[in-house]
């Protein structure tokens, strides 16, 4: 009731306000944000099967996806899952060592995915499918064009953090950095557990 | 409400000029009022619009404009209003009131909502720059694909309207986290849920509609601009893209679009019954509820949207039961809200009339939304003057009637001085009788076959008389808000400094001062009942509350200015300005210069925001 006129240590003020639920301010705001998402890419999801047969001109799903190389890139993904959770285990036991260990690795399999992405959009256009080739193509690129600029965004985001790490400044009192960006870098794990199948595996069996 | 004597301020630092603090301000008081003044004036330029479309129908073979600027009138006015003006009016009163309505100091993110501001302003400026161009939207508010594709609506006309709407998008969900977390996370100690003033359950239930559609339509937007600018062809029926892909992605957002802006006058007129009939909200529980359900409804009914496209019997059928089961929750409120002034002591204010007015019409609205429910009828009704009559009476009957009576119950407490009664009540009466003159003839030229969006019409349909009955009572409610600017300038040169509490009000912001310090709060509140400030009088054994004295907010953190939310805002219309010139201008770069530099932009922005120390100790004097 008097905090106002409380002195305040300015470096602790800022990091716990008083909360109607039990969760943090931006806890809360990351999951809210992520379930606006997930309309995000429900949509494009819809889009990507309503057009996955569209393909009269040029290379169908059959043609040019190949699950081999994906199916690690999505090992990759979801170990990086695991990973990012050891990196916030250890910043919040204020490991240092264990800290910018897993997160290291997190940001390379993030970089490793973005770069297989990139690898085969690359061989999908030299084998003549490109971004208007046909409505499957269209539909493909956008969908998981989305989602490889989600997963470079975290990348980005869990390199800043890894920087931030480096230089000692995610102590455990502030571990919460790395729990929300964690938790963003789960919500793209968990979309591109959806789109895997959806595009790769139920396409290649659909014609 | 204890007042604890704090110390006093030091010196202030640094003066910073006027302008610099209004473009750094991260309070969520100022943020609103800009909300609300920019928000006014696009509201202004939609009603000239509006003026203009009825003094082109005035009489039959009228060539008051080309049919061209006709198309760029129409499109702009049902845009401006639905996302410039009603939205962020509304925006200005989750800003301004809901942190007063819960005991806050704050948003939950001050800088995130001062950025939403700034993308929102940016996106409104960016689309009606197109007026400068000669190349205003002009393929109608919903976009229908592929009217709206390059084929059919070739140059930058609906460029811009796409990648305005991406804009504002982006502002109304950043506001959507934002008002979401500060609600369900910033109220005073012992406000549970079910305690809540009824306004800020409608904004909590309004920012869940606009997480959940307004992704929607990005999507729809996104597929959209990769067809009008990067070749593809989702909605091209040559290319085997399906129209009608369209209409479900946007009518999926734009059914809920609804319910987004007439929610938050619901809740509006909520706070304001009770008030001015001296009695708590009757059935507060099956308010909450029934809005909560039409919310849910809400996404089950996009297809209502879409009788005449050949959806098929059974799927009219669903959609037409969903559509009608909307009626019970909202009858539910209207009952309630009666129940409220029912046997209350009524003051006959401004805010009461505008509120009264608003049931008024929103009930005419919803009768004749039920007629479209019926999809045989429907498909006499849709693309006629009847569905304008009927959204009309919905959203100005319902939402404009709602925000003005807002905006005279809550003037006091932002801006200190209570607006003048006589010309509030005049502005009333004008605006109903011309709101009536100008839409109710509109359900009779519809029923006699006269479409939407037509240029002219020829003589001797026996619509001439209609339209010129519209467009009398337009140029009243035109004049009706000149009695308003009017009121608002008088107003703010000789009018009465309001008190804390001048209506003897139920919630918190009534009890700090007018217009509120920056610290909201010098003690921040304990609620323990429903109408917390009526609670608090009753207790105190008074009908209106001492003035709170005006304190120091010396030792009270505050959220520190910052530049960043303008910059990430400019970074993202540079992006998208770099989107709408790649199409006609320079195909040479893959991704563009200039939307990489605005992208290059944001990006800086956002990194030197999260670096940035959130807050700082006040220094003001209390002023």
């Amino acid at each position: 009731m008097t905090a106002a006129a409380l002195p305040h240590d300015s470096a602790s003020a800022h990091e716990e306000h008083h909360t109607s639920l039990p969760v943090n301010n931006r806890k809360l705001a990351i999951w809210t944000f992520i379930g606006s998402e997930c309309m995000f890419f429900a949509s494009l999801i819809t889009t990507f099967v309503i057009y996955r047969d569209s393909h009269a001109t040029g290379p169908g799903p059959k043609d040019v996806l190949g699950v081999p190389l994906v199916t690690s890139g999505t090992a990759v993904l979801l170990f990086s899952s695991f990973f990012v959770v050891m990196a916030l285990n250890g910043a919040q036991q204020g490991n240092r060592k264990k800290l910018l260990t897993w997160l290291s690795l997190t940001v390379l399999c993030g970089l490793f995915f973005a770069g297989m992405q990139v690898y085969e959009f690359t061989h999908f256009v030299r084998d003549g499918m490109g971004y208007t080739t046909n409505l499957f193509a269209t539909s493909f690129f956008t969908l998981t064009g989305f989602h490889g600029t989600h997963v470079a965004i975290g990348t980005l985001w869990l390199a800043t953090l890894l920087k931030d790490a480096w230089k000692g400044r995610i102590p455990p009192e502030k571990s919460l950095n790395l729990e929300i960006a964690a938790l963003y870098w789960h919500f793209v794990d968990v979309v591109w557990i959806i789109i895997f199948p959806v595009v790769y595996l139920m396409s290649l069996g659909h014609k | 409400m204890a007042t604890t004597v704090l110390e006093p301020a030091h010196a202030t630092t640094a003066k910073r000029s006027v302008l610099v603090e209004w473009l750094t301000t991260v309070d969520h008081k100022r943020v609103g009022i800009l909300y609300g003044a920019s928000a006014f004036i696009f509201f202004l330029m939609g009603g000239i619009e509006a003026e203009i479309i009825r003094l082109q129908l005035m009489k039959p073979d009228n060539h008051l404009v080309s049919p061209e600027f006709y198309n760029q009138l129409f499109t702009m006015h049902g845009t401006t209003m639905i996302f410039l003006a009603v939205m962020p009016i509304s925006a200005m009163f989750f800003n301004f009131f809901v942190p007063l309505l819960i005991g806050a100091r704050d948003v939950a993110f001050p800088r995130l909502n001062a950025m939403s501001l700034w993308v929102f302003i940016l996106g409104g400026l960016f689309i009606n720059f197109s007026f400068l161009l000669n190349s205003a939207p002009n393929g109608g508010w919903f976009g229908y694909a592929p009217l709206s594709s390059r084929e059919y609506s070739p140059g930058v006309n609906m460029d811009f309207w796409m990648l305005g709407l991406q804009i504002l998008g982006i502002a109304s969900l950043a506001a959507g986290v934002n008002f979401f977390t500060t609600i369900l996370n910033m109220r005073a100690k012992g406000m549970t849920l079910m305690r809540m003033p009824m306004f800020v359950w409608s904004v909590l239930v309004t920012q869940v509609l606009v997480l959940l559609a307004f992704p929607v339509i990005t999507v729809a937007l996104i597929l959209l601009m990769a067809d009008r600018i990067y070749g593809a062809s989702f909605f091209e029926l040559k290319a085997a893209g399906d129209p009608m892909l369209w209409q479900h992605l946007f009518w999926v957002f734009g059914h809920p679009e609804v319910y987004i802006l007439i929610l938050p006058a619901f809740g509006i007129v909520s706070e304001i019954l009770p008030v001015f009939s001296r009695k708590p909200l009757f059935g507060y529980s099956a308010m909450v509820f029934s809005m909560a359900f039409i919310a849910f409804l809400g996404f089950g009914v996009w297809s209502h949207h879409m009788f005449a496209t050949g959806m098929g019997p059974l799927a009219d059928s669903f959609f037409s039961l969903a559509t009608m089961l909307i009626a019970i929750p909202t009858g539910v409120k209207i009952f309630n809200w009666i129940g409220t002034i029912w046997g209350g002591s009524l003051q006959f204010k401004t805010p009461l009339y505008f509120a009264l007015g608003f049931i008024a019409m929103f009930i005419m609205g919803g009768l004749s939304g039920v007629m479209h429910a019926v999809a045989p009828a429907d498909l006499q009704q849709t693309d006629s003057y009847f569905v304008v009559a009927h959204f009309h009476y919905v959203l100005f009957g319902g939402s404009i009637f709602a925000l003005a009576a807002g905006a005279y119950y809550w003037w006091p407490k932002m801006f200190g001085r209570v607006l003048n009664e006589t010309l509030g009540k005049t502005h009333f009466w004008l605006m109903l009788i011309g709101f009536n003159l100008t839409f109710f003839p509109m359900h009779f030229s519809g029923l006699l076959g006269m479409p939407r969006r037509i240029y002219t019409y020829p003589a001797g349909l026996g619509l001439g008389w209609l339209n010129l009955l519209s467009t009398v009572g337009a140029l009243i409610l035109g004049f009706s808000f000149l009695v308003f600017i009017y009121n608002i300038i008088t107003t703010w040169r000789s009018g009465e400094p309001a008190p804390a509490d001048p209506w003897g009000g139920a919630t918190l912001e009534w009890s700090i001062p007018s217009p509120p310090q920056e610290w909201n709060f010098a003690v921040e509140p304990e609620v323990h009942e429903k109408d917390a400030l009526w609670a608090m009088k009753r207790a105190a054994g008074v009908r209106m509350l001492p003035e709170p004295p005006r304190v120091s907010g010396q030792g009270i953190h505050l959220p520190s200015p910052s530049w960043w939310p303008l910059f990430t805002a400019i970074g993202l219309l540079v992006f998208m300005v770099g989107i709408l010139v790649r199409g006609p201008v320079s195909h040479a770069f893959p991704f563009g210069l200039i939307s990489a530099a605005g992208f290059a932009i944001a990006a800086f922005s956002i990194f030197k925001w999260s670096y940035e120390p959130p807050d700082h100790h006040t220094s003001h004097i209390a002023h």
